[in-house]
């Protein structure tokens, strides 16, 4: 069986998913960083953007992340993050409404907010 | 029926009304304080992990930060105070205006001029009634705090001590919270935010001494201090206004439950003085009748002879 890493995802108000995983993708602000079983220490700080999980038993998590932060050592690995929402959890109709708005009303954060969510759900 | 027992029966009913809205009261704070600790609970994980990441850059770097570094002469400080937005609480706002007015006492001895930011509406209305100055208050969600309304309140506060002392900026940040120890207690306290004491937040990080790897900082161990130090201020709030809204709930619970109690104690009183007064009554009819049938007897027989 090949290595494994363990991960938390969690969200300021509550845990959003943890697990044991072979691959992370996600990114930062110096661009994207995949994190395999034992990497070097890492603490980074995260954009908005989508979070991928490679889970040890072959399936994909994914995860729309607001900013945050990553953490890897002794081979766990902590995503901390404001806001972080699964794919599942995703409303796409809502989501697109929501990006409808945002670009009406030229509200920039909330129009990456809804894409993030939107490529979150679209890589399901 | 008489006059005194028809009072009675009046304050009774009235009684029993008002202890019904206070037990319904009691059960709802009850739900509401169990609502309040999985919410703390569910708000952990975060909290550890960022505790984590800050000892991690504090100790595997030398970086200096403005939210690490103390003054070397702090004259500016800012007060936050946590507060309910409604009463009923018992103790609970007293406690905590209390502790902050020693906390401000205490500054303001040691030279520093004092700013008071206050989260809840009770206290906001202290501070009003005694016409002392507020630098920026919050109310509206002290009940329920989302992590927005933690940013919310965290926000002008990282701007302040941000700002240099002379153009209106602060050295430190304190927070005036209630602990919730357990249902049964609740401790007002005070605690120093900012700047930040790294070898305390390492030992609630690692309480067993154990030593942190060296991490590869991306992009830079500056950069991510920058990031985590206001998270971390943010993620301290929200853990504080958790913490109050919990012991709010169960202040709330214990005053509406002795409430209750006083009220059943008060309807036992009174049956008690609505018998007696029923009793009198009768008595006194009886003694009327009796009085009265003797008389007319004494009557009778007096013309019989």
């Amino acid at each position: 069986m090949a290595a494994e890493l363990h991960v938390e995802l969690v969200a300021a108000d509550r845990q959003v998913w943890s697990g044991e995983a072979t691959l992370v993708v996600a990114r930062t602000t110096s661009g994207d960083i995949g994190v395999m079983p034992g990497h070097q220490p890492l603490l980074g700080v995260l954009e908005s953007g989508p979070v991928t999980i490679r889970t040890s038993d072959g399936g994909t998590v994914v995860a729309a992340v607001h900013g945050g932060f990553i953490s890897f050592a002794d081979n766990k690995l902590s995503l901390l993050a404001e806001i972080a929402e699964l794919s599942d959890e995703i409303d796409i109709q809502r989501t697109e409404r929501e990006l409808e708005r945002a670009k009406a009303e030229g509200d920039a954060a909330a129009e990456r907010r809804a894409d993030v969510r939107l490529r979150a759900a679209a890589a399901r | 029926m008489g006059a005194q027992l028809r009072v009675y029966k009046r304050r009774i009913r009235s009684v029993t009304a008002t202890k019904k809205i206070t037990k319904a009261m009691e059960m709802i704070a009850a739900s509401r304080v169990v609502k309040a600790q999985r919410k703390v609970a569910a708000s952990t994980p975060y909290a550890t992990e960022l505790t984590r990441a800050v000892t991690a850059v504090g100790t595997g770097s030398n970086t200096k930060h403005p939210l690490t570094t103390e003054a070397d002469n702090p004259t500016r400080a800012a007060v936050l105070l946590l507060t309910s937005d409604r009463g009923l609480a018992g103790a609970f706002n007293s406690n905590a205006i209390k502790a902050a007015e020693q906390l401000t006492e205490r500054l303001e001895r040691d030279g520093k001029q004092v700013d008071t930011y206050i989260v809840g509406r009770r206290g906001v209305a202290h501070y009003n009634f005694r016409e002392r100055k507020i630098a920026e208050s919050f109310t509206g969600f002290t009940d329920e705090p989302s992590y927005a309304d933690a940013k919310k309140v965290a926000a002008p506060l990282i701007e302040a001590i941000e700002k240099d002392t002379a153009e209106g900026g602060v050295d430190e940040l304190h927070i005036v919270f209630t602990e919730f120890v357990s249902m049964m207690t609740q401790t007002a306290l005070d605690a120093r935010l900012l700047p930040l004491r790294l070898d305390e937040v390492a030992e609630e990080a690692s309480p067993k001494g154990e030593i942190l790897p060296l991490y590869d900082f991306e992009p830079s161990a500056e950069d991510v201090l920058d990031a985590l130090l206001p998270r971390y201020v943010e993620s301290r709030i929200y853990n504080a206004l958790l913490q109050s809204a919990a012991s709010k709930h169960a202040a709330t619970r214990r005053a509406m439950k002795s409430a209750t109690d006083n009220a059943g104690e008060l309807i036992n009183t009174l049956s008690r003085l609505a018998n007696a007064a029923r009793q009198a009554e009768i008595t006194q009819e009886i003694s009327e009748i009796v009085g009265g049938a003797s008389a007319l007897a004494d009557a009778t027989a007096g013309s019989d002879r």
